[in-house]
């Protein structure tokens, strides 16, 4: 019997008269990458910052690592926050700090901050060697290009090794070499820290290469779910617009 | 008119900015207090404002000098000079230059800052590693700008009343005791202390709105200019409001 680590049941989430998810439902077994595939302003990137707590959702159900996220107050949050890493489309580095304070900051609030100091390092070091940046430490986040800053984000989300990683596009905006560096690199990822993750895309080669698992966000529904070529081999008109 | 004054904007602005200064107090002081923030913050409105207000202060001290001169020798008290610089400074004009000026540097360069770690998602970051980026970005720089605004309005007093030693004796001359002894026996501490606290308010108002715009700027580059710029023209109207306030209340008290 396999163990879920995020169930979605019912989830609707709507901006004005805009119903962007409309009873969604998906679940997330421990040790699996799964990919949300839909089109642009689908309610991909929504759901997943529905997941984190940055967005509300107006009915239905999230249960994150065994736990309702809806009665959750900031200290559940902020412990949650510590098992669920989140890189952003955008990197969303902290371009007044350092390389070093970036992967650092995450961990003022967390039980790492206890750590001695070199300790603190050594896992600052090891992290930023495991994405393969170990010599940018001391580097601004203007200094690296588009794939390095793509890196040291995931570097700074793996620093508090969590359970679950939620990716929000993450090869968007990336050319096709990197992009396909970074797709290994989730799955080296994945393999390394034992995490699960969903991957939120329309990158087909991303998704290929990094997903065991496809669950397609169409008009704020599941519309299939499957592996990449159980999809891949499906006749619905819906699913082969993405495929072809 | 309806474009240029839209009183429902208007109203949804000043309940937003009341909101946001209700939740500083909430959260401001609870713990946990981010320290090192704030003297960062500190650091950057106190020290990195000083050039700006030192230099601004004695061309205001200088200028109000020399400009006052030719009314005073018309009615015979030339020898009041540095009696009504003195005052004039440091009740009026000192304390509002120095927090019009911060206005625009402190609460634009928190505005565009903030607007575009909105927009670049940095804010939300924050969030998501555990961090309350409340008490972290806006609860420091606003405790910062309160704080430090009257530690600058104190040296632009003295820096201008530098200037206006200078004004005194481009045309006239008085020696340097006799120029600070009437600057004053003039003054009193019913001048001075009114006029320090109302920079703190001063300062809050900048900090808060400056806070405000950018925390809650719309997406994009244009959305991070438009925060930037509407930060300092409403923390500007507001020290205006402050400082109207500010002296009704003085009168009141009967400190004038």
């Amino acid at each position: 019997m396999k163990e879920s680590v995020i169930e979605i049941r019912n989830l609707c989430k709507s901006f004005g008269n805009n119903h962007v998810l409309k009873n969604f439902e998906m679940d997330l077994y421990r040790g699996e990458n799964l990919a949300v595939l839909g089109k642009s302003g689908s309610g991909k990137s929504v759901l997943i910052k529905c997941i984190i707590g940055l967005f509300e959702f107006d009915a239905g159900s999230i249960i994150l690592l065994g736990k309702d996220i809806q009665k959750f107050n900031n200290e559940q949050w902020d412990h949650m926050r510590r098992r669920v890493g989140f890189l952003f489309q955008s990197n969303a580095l902290y371009d007044s700090m350092t390389v070093r304070e970036n992967l650092e900051f995450p961990m003022r609030r967390h039980e790492i901050k206890k750590k001695k100091s070199n300790e603190m390092e050594g896992l600052i070091r090891e992290t930023l060697a495991n994405v393969g940046l170990e010599h940018t430490i001391d580097m601004m986040p203007a200094e690296l290009s588009g794939g390095m800053r793509k890196r040291i984000a995931l570097a700074r989300t793996l620093v508090l090794q969590p359970e679950i990683i939620l990716y929000d596009e993450p090869t968007t905006g990336l050319d096709p070499v990197t992009a396909r560096e970074i797709s290994n690199l989730i799955l080296e990822v994945q393999r390394k820290y034992n995490s699960s993750s969903v991957i939120i895309s329309h990158d087909m080669n991303c998704i290929n290469i990094t997903s065991n698992r496809v669950v397609m966000l169409i008009d704020g529904k599941c519309y299939a779910n499957g592996t990449y070529s159980e999809l891949n081999s499906s006749q619905d008109p819906k699913v082969r617009d993405f495929f072809d | 008119m309806k474009d240029v004054f839209n009183i429902n904007k208007t109203l949804e602005e000043v309940g937003g900015i009341s909101r946001f200064a209700a939740r500083f107090f909430r959260e401001g002081f609870k713990p946990r207090y981010e320290f090192g923030e704030l003297i960062r913050q500190c650091f950057w409105v106190g020290y990195k404002s000083l050039s700006l207000v030192g230099i601004t202060a004695f061309i205001m001290g200088l200028v109000l000098t020399i400009q006052s001169r030719p009314t005073l020798i018309e009615f015979g008290a030339e020898s009041m000079l540095p009696n009504m610089v003195g005052i004039s400074l440091v009740r009026e004009i000192s304390p509002v230059i120095t927090a019009l000026i911060c206005a625009g540097k402190i609460g634009s360069g928190m505005g565009a800052e903030l607007g575009s770690m909105r927009v670049t998602e940095q804010i939300d970051a924050m969030e998501v590693s555990g961090t309350n980026p409340f008490k972290y970005l806006i609860v420091t720089r606003i405790l910062a700008t309160t704080l430090m605004l009257p530690v600058l309005v104190n040296l632009s007093n003295a820096i201008s009343l530098y200037g206006g030693y200078l004004g005194v004796n481009i045309r006239g001359s008085i020696s340097w005791a006799l120029y600070w002894s009437q600057v004053f026996n003039a003054l009193s501490y019913s001048d001075l202390v009114p006029a320090i606290v109302k920079t703190v308010f001063f300062g809050f108002a900048i900090g808060l709105v400056g806070c405000y715009k950018g925390y809650y700027s719309n997406k994009g580059t244009e959305g991070v200019g438009r925060s930037a710029n509407s930060a300092v023209v409403v923390a500007s109207l507001l020290v205006f409001i402050v400082d109207l306030i500010a002296v009704q209340i003085t009168d009141l008290l009967g400190l004038t």
